[in-house]
C-alpha cells in the first residue's frame, strides 16, 4: 500500500505510476510524456525548416505541411510547454510551502491522465486520415472548411486535455490558499510558488473561454449547429474573440511560471536574497491582471475600427511597465551577488538578452498601425518564438538543471549541461534572429515554399542551420539524462549548496510524505535564514505524529479512457453505425467510474509515528 | 448545531455564545429565503401580469436578479463571514472577466 522504498519489479513499478496520486511522481508523469511531445513538436519543427531550407522544396506537399505546422504549435503549447510546467510545478511547489501533498491529491491524478489522453488522441490525426491544418488558432472560417476529421481531432483533443489542465490549475490554487506550513504567510512565498499561483489563476479564467469556444466548433462540425456560418447568419469572428481572450492569458500562463523558475535560480546562484520581492510579486500579479485586457490585439487587421484598437494597443504596452520592473530587480540582483555560473545561472543571464528581445518586438508589434505592416509574417514568428523559446523554453531547461537532483536524488553532467546550453543558445538566435528581417522583407508566415532570388533564400538556409543547432543540443541534454540515470550517484539535501527555500531542507528525492514534522517559517527563503544562524535544517513546527496519507487509485486512468473512447464516438458517429454506441460505451466508462468513486469510501492510510522515528536514516526530518 | 458538539478541542469553547450566533443565522437566513420567494413572485407578475414596456422589465428582472445572486453569496454560502476571501477574490475577478467579455461582444462584434 504505502510506498516504503523496497525494490520493487518493473510490472510493480508501472502500475504504481498508473495508479499513484503522489505529486511528485505525477511530476515525473508530467515530465516524461511533456518531454515526449516535446521531441515530437520539435521533430515536426525540424520538417518545417528542412523544407524551408532551400526555395521551391518538395520535401512535404503544401497539405501536409499544413498539418506540421498545426500539429507543431498546437503540441509545443498545449502538450509540451504546459505539461513540463505543471511537472515542475507538481514537484516543486508543494515543497516550496512546506505541504505533504497537493490540496486534492486525486484530482491530480485525473487532471494528468485528462491531458495524456487528450493528448494521445490528438496526435492519433496522424495515422486516422489526417492531422488537422487550420494552425494553432484554427480560425473558424478555415477550420470550418476544413476536410476530413483533422479539426474534429483538434477540437476534441484539446477539449480533454484542457479539462486536465483546468483541474490542474484549481488543484494548485487550492494548495496555496490552504496548505501553507505555519509562518509561512503570502509574502513569505518563493516567487516559484507565486508565479504557480498566478498562472493557475489565469487557468481557472482563461480556459473556460477556450471550452465554449470548442464546443461551439464541435457543435457546429459534429452535429449540424451554425455558430460560425455565416451563410446561416453565424460570425466567425466570435471564434477570433473566443480563442484570444484564452490565448493571450495563455502565453502568460507559458511565461510566469518561466520567471518564477528564474528568479529562484538568480537569487540561488547570486547567493543573495531577490532584489524587490514585494515589487515582484506584484508585478507578477498585475501582469496576469493586464493580461485579460489585450487580447484583441492579435486581431487588429480583422477590422475592429480604430476605437477598439487603440484601447487594446495602450493596454498591451501598458504590459511592458510589470516586466520592465521584473528585468530590473533581476539585474539588482545579481548585481553586487557573489555569483556562480552554473548550467541554470547561464540559463537565467541568456534569458534576459533574449527576453528582453522579445519583448521589443512585442511593444513594436502592440503599435496597431505599425502591426498592419508585420501581421502575419516571418516577423510574428520571430517575435513569439523569441518569448517562448527565450522565456518559456529557457526557463524549462534551466528548471531541469536547477531541479533534477531534487526530483531524481542525482546531478546533471555540468560539461554536457554548458555544451547543451552554448549549442541551444546559438542555435536559438541563428533560428529567429534572421526571421525579423525575413518577416520585414515580406515572406509571409505559413507558407510551404517560396521563390528563389527574392532575397529569402540565405535568410531561410541560416534559420534552418540554427534549427539543427538546437536539435544536436536536445539530444546532448538526453545523452546527458541518459549517462547520469545510470551512473546513479546520489546527492544529499541541498546539492547546488545554496539552496534558500525549503525543498532544500529535505532529502532529494523527499520521501513520500515530505516532511516528517511540518517546517516553522521564519521569513522569506526560510533555509538561508537558518543556515546564517548556524542551524543544519528547519525548526520543526509540531511534534511528530501520525501522518495521513491517500490511497493510490486507478480510477483518475478509467475516468479519462472513458473520454477518450467516447471522442471517438462523437467523431466517427456520422461516417458509422458504431459511433453512437461507441460515444454511449465511453460516457458509460467514465459515468461508472465516477460513480465508484462516489459511493466507496476511501479513508486513506496512515504512517505511524514508530515507522517515521525508525525512518530515520532517510532524514526526513523537516 | 444545537448538540453539544463544538468541533473544537478548545474546552473553554463558549456554548451559550455559539448557540445565539446560529440561532441568529437562522433568522437571518429564513428572511433572505422568504425575501427570494417573494422577488422571484414579483419577476413572474412583472413579466406575466403587468402592462409595462420591456424598456421597464428586462432592467427590473436583471436587477432582481441582482439582488438574488447577493443572497445566494452572503447569507447562503456565508461570503460575509471570515475566511472567505480567497472565494471572494475569485468570484469578483470571474465576474471581472465575464462582463468585459460580453462588453466588448457586444460592442465590437455585434455593434
Ligand atoms: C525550438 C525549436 C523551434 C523551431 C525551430 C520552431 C520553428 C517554427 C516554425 C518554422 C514555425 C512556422 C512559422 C510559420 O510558417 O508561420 C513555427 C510556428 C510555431 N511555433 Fe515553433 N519552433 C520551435 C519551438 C517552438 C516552441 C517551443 C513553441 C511553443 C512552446 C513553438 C510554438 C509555435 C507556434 C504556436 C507556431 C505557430 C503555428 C501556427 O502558425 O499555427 N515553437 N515554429
Ligand atoms: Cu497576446
Amino acid at each position: 500500500m504505502s510506498t516504503y522504498a523496497q525494490k520493487k519489479g518493473f510490472g510493480a513499478t508501472v502500475w504504481d505510476y498508473l495508479t499513484t496520486v503522489d505529486h511528485k511522481k505525477i511530476a515525473i508523469l508530467y515530465l516524461i510524456a511533456g518531454g515526449l511531445f516535446f521531441v515530437l513538436g520539435g521533430l515536426e519543427a525540424m520538417f518545417i525548416r528542412i523544407q524551408l531550407a532551400v526555395p521551391n522544396n518538395d520535401f512535404v506537399s503544401a497539405g501536409l505541411y499544413n498539418e506540421i505546422l498545426t500539429m507543431h504549435g498546437t503540441t509545443m503549447i498545449f502538450l509540451a510547454a504546459m505539461p513540463l510546467l505543471f511537472g515542475f510545478m507538481n514537484a516543486i511547489m508543494p515543497l516550496q510551502i512546506g505541504a505533504r501533498d497537493v490540496a486534492f491529491p486525486f484530482v491530480n491524478a485525473l487532471g494528468f491522465w485528462l491531458f495524456f489522453f487528450g493528448g494521445i488522441f490528438l496526435n492519433l490525426s496522424w495515422f486516422l486520415g489526417g492531422a488537422p491544418d487550420a494552425g494553432w488558432t484554427s480560425y473558424a472560417s478555415l477550420s470550418m472548411a476544413s476536410e476530413g476529421h483533422g479539426i474534429d481531432f483538434y477540437a476534441l483533443g484539446l477539449q480533454i486535455s484542457g479539462a486536465g489542465t483546468l483541474m490542474g490549475g484549481i488543484n494548485f490554487l487550492v494548495t496555496i490558499i490552504n496548505m501553507r506550513a505555519p509562518g509561512m504567510t503570502y509574502m513569505r512565498m518563493p516567487l516559484f510558488t507565486w508565479s504557480t499561483f498566478v498562472a493557475s489563476a489565469l487557468i481557472l479564467f482563461a480556459f473556460p473561454p477556450l471550452t465554449v469556444g470548442l464546443f461551439l466548433l464541435i457543435f457546429d462540425r459534429m452535429f449540424g449547429s451554425n455558430f460560425f456560418d455565416v451563410a446561416n447568419g453565424g460570425n466567425t469572428v466570435i471564434w477570433e474573440h473566443l480563442f484570444w481572450i484564452f490565448g493571450h492569458p495563455e502565453v502568460y500562463i507559458l511565461v510566469l511560471p518561466a520567471f518564477g523558475i528564474f528568479s529562484e535560480i538568480f537569487a540561488t546562484f547570486s547567493r543573495k536574497r531577490l532584489f524587490g520581492y514585494s515589487s515582484m510579486v506584484f508585478a507578477t500579479v498585475l501582469i496576469g491582471f493586464l493580461g485579460f485586457m489585450v487580447w484583441a490585439h492579435h486581431m487588429f487587421t480583422t477590422g475592429l475600427g480604430p476605437i477598439a484598437n487603440a484601447i487594446f494597443a495602450v493596454a498591451t504596452m501598458a504590459i511592458a511597465v510589470p516586466t520592465g520592473i521584473k528585468i530590473f530587480n533581476w539585474l539588482f540582483t545579481m548585481w553586487g551577488g557573489s555569483i556562480k555560473f552554473t548550467t541554470p545561472m547561464l540559463y537565467a543571464v541568456a534569458f534576459i538578452p533574449s527576453f528582453v528581445g522579445g519583448g521589443v518586438t512585442g511593444v513594436m508589434l502592440a503599435s496597431a498601425a505599425a502591426d498592419y505592416q508585420y501581421h502575419d509574417s516571418y516577423f510574428v514568428v520571430a517575435h513569439f518564438h523569441y518569448v517562448i523559446v527565450g522565456g518559456v523554453v529557457f526557463g524549462l531547461l534551466a528548471a531541469t538543471h536547477f531541479y533534477w537532483p531534487k526530483m531524481f536524488g542525482t546531478m546533471l553532467n555540468e560539461t554536457l549541461g554548458k555544451i547543451t546550453f552554448w549549442l541551444f543558445l546559438i542555435g536559438f538566435h541563428l533560428t529567429f534572429f534572421i526571421q525579423h528581417f525575413l518577416g520585414l522583407m515580406g515572406m509571409p508566415r505559413r507558407i510551404f515554399t517560396f521563390l528563389p532570388n527574392q532575397g529569402l533564400d540565405a535568410g531561410n538556409l541560416i534559420s534552418t542551420i540554427g534549427a539543427f543547432f538546437m536539435a544536436i543540443a536536445t539530444l546532448i541534454l538526453l545523452i546527458n539524462i541518459v549517462i547520469t540515470s545510470v551512473k546513479n550517484q546520489k546527492v544529499g539535501n541541498d546539492p547546488w549548496e545554496d539552496g534558500r527555500t525549503l525543498e532544500w531542507a529535505i532529502p532529494s528525492p523527499p520521501p513520500f510524505y515530505n516532511f516528517k514534522q511540518l517546517p516553522l517559517v521564519r521569513g522569506l527563503d526560510p533555509l538561508w535564514i537558518e543556515k546564517m544562524e548556524g542551524k543544519k535544517g528547519m525548526t520543526p513546527a509540531e511534534p511528530l505524529g501520525d501522518i495521513h496519507m491517500p490511497n493510490n487509485s486507478f480510477n483518475p486512468f478509467m475516468i479519462s479512457l472513458g473520454l477518450f473512447v467516447a471522442a471517438f464516438g462523437a467523431l466517427y458517429r456520422e461516417d458509422y453505425n458504431w459511433g453512437v454506441l461507441v460515444l454511449i460505451v465511453g460516457m458509460g466508462i467514465t459515468l461508472l467510474s465516477m460513480f465508484v468513486r462516489s459511493v466507496k469510501d476511501d479513508h486513506g492510510f496512515h504512517i505511524h509515528k514508530e515507522d517515521l522515528l525508525n525512518d530515520d536514516d532517510k532524514g526526513g526530518k523537516a | 448545531m444545537a448538540s453539544e458538539q463544538t468541533h473544537s478541542g478548545n474546552p473553554r469553547v463558549d456554548i451559550e455564545y455559539r448557540k445565539k450566533k446560529s440561532a441568529e443565522e437562522m433568522r437571518y437566513q429564513i428572511v433572505s429565503f422568504s425575501m427570494m420567494i417573494f422577488l422571484t413572485l414579483v419577476a413572474f407578475i412583472a413579466v406575466g401580469y403587468g402592462d409595462f414596456s420591456a424598456w421597464f422589465i428586462v432592467p427590473f428582472i436583471l436587477l432582481l436578479a441582482v439582488v438574488q445572486v447577493v443572497f445566494q453569496l452572503y447569507y447562503f454560502m456565508h461570503m460575509s463571514h471570515k475566511g472567505h476571501e480567497a472565494p471572494a477574490l475569485f468570484l469578483y475577478s470571474g465576474l471581472l472577466v465575464g462582463l468585459i467579455t460580453i462588453l466588448a461582444f457586444m460592442t465590437i462584434i455585434w455593434w
